[in-house]
């Protein structure tokens, strides 16, 4: 496998009951690449997610982390492996500072489980991978500040930086423009473009706008499957994809097609 | 994660702490013999308070059959006790907590494939099949219960160093035991193993996302807290020379959550301060000198005192200063 | 064992089960729909029992019946109390953590236990069931069985039918489904879902005190056994899977097999086997065997 790509899904399917959420989709992550998944809703993006994280097993298919099989590594380990991920509802840890969110999350990588003697906030490693997250995220200003006085984008960035902390080679991100406004998403696109060298990130989004200006390829779910997948000058001339969209617009309207 | 803004330094923090601990010391000298045998019992009951507190307060895991690590550490120590001579300090409280720790290595490892509702169920379940171990079966004398004929010992060649027997040295002892036990779990909060179950208790998913394995960290604090649990148990069954099966009841596990509650859930002091405000209530509500004979029905006023503390004072005693705080001064809301 | 004591056994193992199920399906139901976990469930049991003991005389002087105007007397009461009890008590335990409910409803066992202490005292006592179920029955050409005991099972199959007829074919049972796995869901068809709350939660009280009255002539009366009722409806519910009725039934019967030939089987182990099921089952399927929803 090429050095640049790092994440790949081959075939992947989950079934749930009778129904199919996620039906054969395949895709790979490079480095270096901003790769957004679109869909209409329930089309499976996040059930994706979730399997590509290792929150929920496939039904069938494989997935792949830099060569090697990780389909039945559950999350903790493929997190320690250099998955990352941010979700589409705030987990952040409200009553902690932002340096204490990050701190947390750095110290995954240094674990050091029997060490009690040695208070958490003197580990050198996992104050420096904060330090570093929170710079990255763009909140170096707010390190003491208690994060659920934060604003929405600043979750959303913390939440982000977050995932930073673990020093990820993929980024699985799940929706993180949910809910900003225009000033709070130039700042996410902005922070995205500036982690692209060095990542590979999935960007799960339904901010065309937004997805048209920073995805590098655009990988289109309809009802589990995929429908289209390329550039994105590409999926915008897509019939297939004009039609899932058009379809749901004319619906919205209140008007048949 | 220690949610409280750390504005107070160690001074003031540890100042009413050894203030307290100054009292103690110094309480067998003002004190007569039944308000020090109480206090012994109040001491012992706050060392398993704490080590629930572990596995509540800071992992967030609602156990109702931690009763069950206390009898088995109790038992053991019976059980183990030679009839006719002192056993040694040395290998027997090792030993009871060895034993309490991998009764809850067993059912901790069962009992945390389940969660929420589920495991407050799984663990009481678990609870009262240790009580009928007890009562059913005859090795531990079942129903009656079982003697521990001749207290512990700690001796170095010919010379005893502590001897349980006596009232004033096991006095000290059990605080020396309190006050171990207590620093051992604040170390333990600071250090990374503590800040993992705390962020587990706020957000397992997260943890597991950012790639912690969170069933070992539960499953190490389930069985820490049932050796400490055994450590109050042992001390428990030196005391008074006594165990019968009623020391793993569930209403045991349901006194020692409702110390919690009392004191507050969260704070180790909140712990401590839960039992000693339980021992008071109970014996309140136990004398007949206030409640004449009512008294005997001392579990109708304990009741309503549990039903109102939870619903009017959900963060107990340590928490009632941020909690009329909150109520006098409304919060604006941010972002 | 000869064929005629494993009959026996089996029929022993099917009244306690069904018994246990009426219990336990309230403190599922109640679970499930209300999430609301319940300590005092057991306490209906045995205050139910209580009545029994209690009502049974006065029912024969006031109207001539005893035991079965006793039972209707009780039934209307305890739908009564539960109502009352849901709007005054259960209802601000909605949005609580779990470990306060569970510490508010352990406070309500302590207050319960101790009101049936002052009024009715701590004395066992006996029930009588009524003349004509006394007697035994004759089973094949060697072996008889208390009448009473079949009669249970009798009524506890009639009423677990009863549940499965109003779950599966009414509007209420619909909601009671619907609710199970989607509280707000239920709340956007329009359903009143405080008086659905009252509801359940009335008829789990009804089926506890119920159980315990029919039981009664049988178990007899005494303090602890609505504590005891309820770890095993625990262990029910936990191998059942919280929220599901057939999983309660299954696991009711699973747990009055495995108690009553254990106790048969291997005496020295009497309560603990029930246990070491639940411990099985969590080995190999953590929760539960249906899931409700």
């Amino acid at each position: 496998m090429p050095d640049d790509v790092l994440l790949t899904a081959a075939d992947v399917t989950r079934r749930f009951g009778g129904l199919t959420a996620v039906d054969r989709v395949s895709l790979s992550l490079m480095r270096g690449e901003v790769h957004s998944v679109i869909g209409t809703n329930g089309a499976g993006k996040s059930t994706l997610v979730n399997i590509l994280a290792g929150e929920i097993p496939a039904s069938s298919g494989e997935v792949h982390l830099q060569g090697r099989d990780v389909t039945r590594w559950p999350q903790p380990r493929r997190a320690r492996a250099g998955i990352g991920r941010s979700y589409q509802r705030t987990t952040i840890f409200p009553r902690s500072t932002v340096f204490e969110n990050c701190r947390l999350a750095a110290q995954a990588h240094h674990q050091h489980a029997f060490d009690w003697w040695n208070p958490a906030v003197k580990c050198a490693e996992s104050t420096r991978l904060a330090e570093q997250a929170i710079e990255h995220a763009g909140l170096s200003g707010q390190a003491g500040r208690v994060a659920g006085t934060l604003s929405h984008g600043q979750k959303r960035q913390l939440e982000i930086a977050m995932c930073l902390a673990t020093a990820p080679q993929v980024l699985l991100l799940d929706e993180p423009l949910a809910g900003m406004g225009a000033e709070e998403t130039e700042r996410m696109l902005a922070l995205l473009a500036a982690l692209r060298p060095g990542h590979a990130i999935l960007l799960v989004e339904h901010d065309m706008d937004a997805v048209f200006r920073i995805a590098d390829r655009i990988t289109v779910m309809v009802n589990g499957a995929v429908i289209a997948s390329g550039a994105p000058a590409a999926i915008r001339s897509n019939e297939d994809v004009q039609t899932a969209y058009l379809g749901e617009t004319h619906d919205e309207a209140g008007v048949n097609t | 994660m220690p949610a409280d803004a750390v504005t107070t330094s160690l001074a003031a923090r540890a100042t009413p702490l050894l203030a307290a601990v100054a009292l103690l010391a110094i309480f067998p000298f003002v004190g007569g013999k039944f308000y020090i045998d109480l206090m012994v019992t109040t001491m012992i009951l706050a060392i398993f308070a704490l080590s629930l507190e572990l596995l509540v307060g800071r992992t967030g895991l609602v156990s109702f059959g931690h009763a069950a690590f206390f009898g088995i550490a109790a038992y053991a120590t019976a059980l183990l006790s030679p009839q006719a001579s002192a056993p040694s300090l040395a290998w027997l409280l090792p030993a009871a907590v060895v034993i309490s720790a991998l009764a809850a290595l067993g059912i901790g490892a069962l009992s945390l494939r389940t969660r929420g509702i589920y495991f407050i169920m799984v663990t009481l379940a678990f609870a009262q099949m240790a009580y009928f171990v007890f009562h059913d079966m005859a090795f531990a004398g079942g129903s009656d219960g079982r003697y521990l004929y001749v207290k512990p010992v700690l001796a170095l060649g010919p010379y005893t160093l502590l001897d349980l027997d006596r009232p004033l040295t096991f006095y000290y002892s059990t605080l020396a035991a309190m006050v171990a036990v207590y620093a051992l779990l604040a170390m333990l909060g600071r250090s990374r193993f503590g800040h993992a179950l705390a962020g587990i208790k706020a957000n397992e998913q997260r943890m597991r996302a950012a790639g912690f394995s969170t069933y070992p960290y539960k499953l190490a604090a389930f069985v820490l807290a049932g050796a400490l649990a055994g450590v109050a148990g042992f001390l428990y069954a030196v005391k008074d020379g006594f165990v019968n099966p009623e020391i793993l009841a569930w209403h045991q596990s349901g006194t020692v959550l409702l110390m919690l509650i009392l004191g507050g859930i969260g704070s180790l002091r909140g712990a401590v301060l839960g039992a000693f405000l339980f021992v008071v209530l109970k014996e309140l509500f136990q004398s007949e000198a206030v409640f004449g004979s009512f008294a005997k029905h001392w579990q109708l006023p304990l009741g309503l005192t549990i039903i109102a503390c939870v619903a009017l004072m959900p963060n107990g005693v340590t928490g009632l200063p941020a909690q009329l705080r909150r109520s006098r001064v409304p919060v604006p809301h941010a972002g | 064992m000869d064929f005629a004591v494993f009959l026996v056994q089996c029929l022993n193992a099917l009244q306690y089960g069904l018994l246990l199920f009426l219990v336990a399906s309230g403190l599922t139901l109640i679970f499930g729909i209300l999430g609301v976990i319940n300590l005092a469930h057991g306490s209906f049991y045995m205050i139910g029992a209580y009545l029994a003991y209690a009502l049974a005389p006065w029912a024969a002087e006031q109207f001539g019946g005893g035991f079965f105007t006793a039972i209707a007397i009780g039934i209307v009461l305890s739908v009564v109390f539960g109502y009352l009890l849901e709007w005054g008590f259960v209802s601000y335990l909605y949005q609580r953590e779990h470990l306060q409910q569970v510490l508010m409803t352990y406070g309500l066992i302590l207050v319960f236990e101790e009101l049936r202490s002052i009024l009715v005292g701590d004395d066992v006592h006996g029930v009588a069931p009524p003349a004509w179920l006394a007697g035994s029955v004759q089973l094949g050409s060697v072996m008889t069985y208390p009448t009473y005991r079949l009669f249970m099972s009798g009524v506890c199959v009639l009423v677990a039918l009863g549940l499965y007829l109003v779950i599966s074919r009414t509007r209420i049972g619909m909601a009671i489904r619907a609710g199970a796995s989607n509280r707000e869901m239920v709340q956007s068809l329009g359903v009143d879902i405080r008086l659905l709350y009252r509801i359940v939660f009335a008829a789990g009280v009804a089926l506890a005190v119920f159980a315990g009255m029919i039981a009664a002539p049988v178990s007899s009366v005494y303090p602890g056994m609505g504590n005891q009722v309820l770890i095993i409806s625990f262990v029910v519910v936990v191998i059942g899977g919280i929220g599901s009725v057939r999983g309660a039934l299954l696991a009711s019967l699973l747990v009055g097999l495995v108690d009553t030939f254990g106790k048969v089987l291997i005496p020295q182990t009497a309560g603990i086997l029930v246990y070491v099921l639940m411990a099985a089952i969590l080995l190999w399927r953590p929760e539960g065997l249906f899931r409700a929803g």
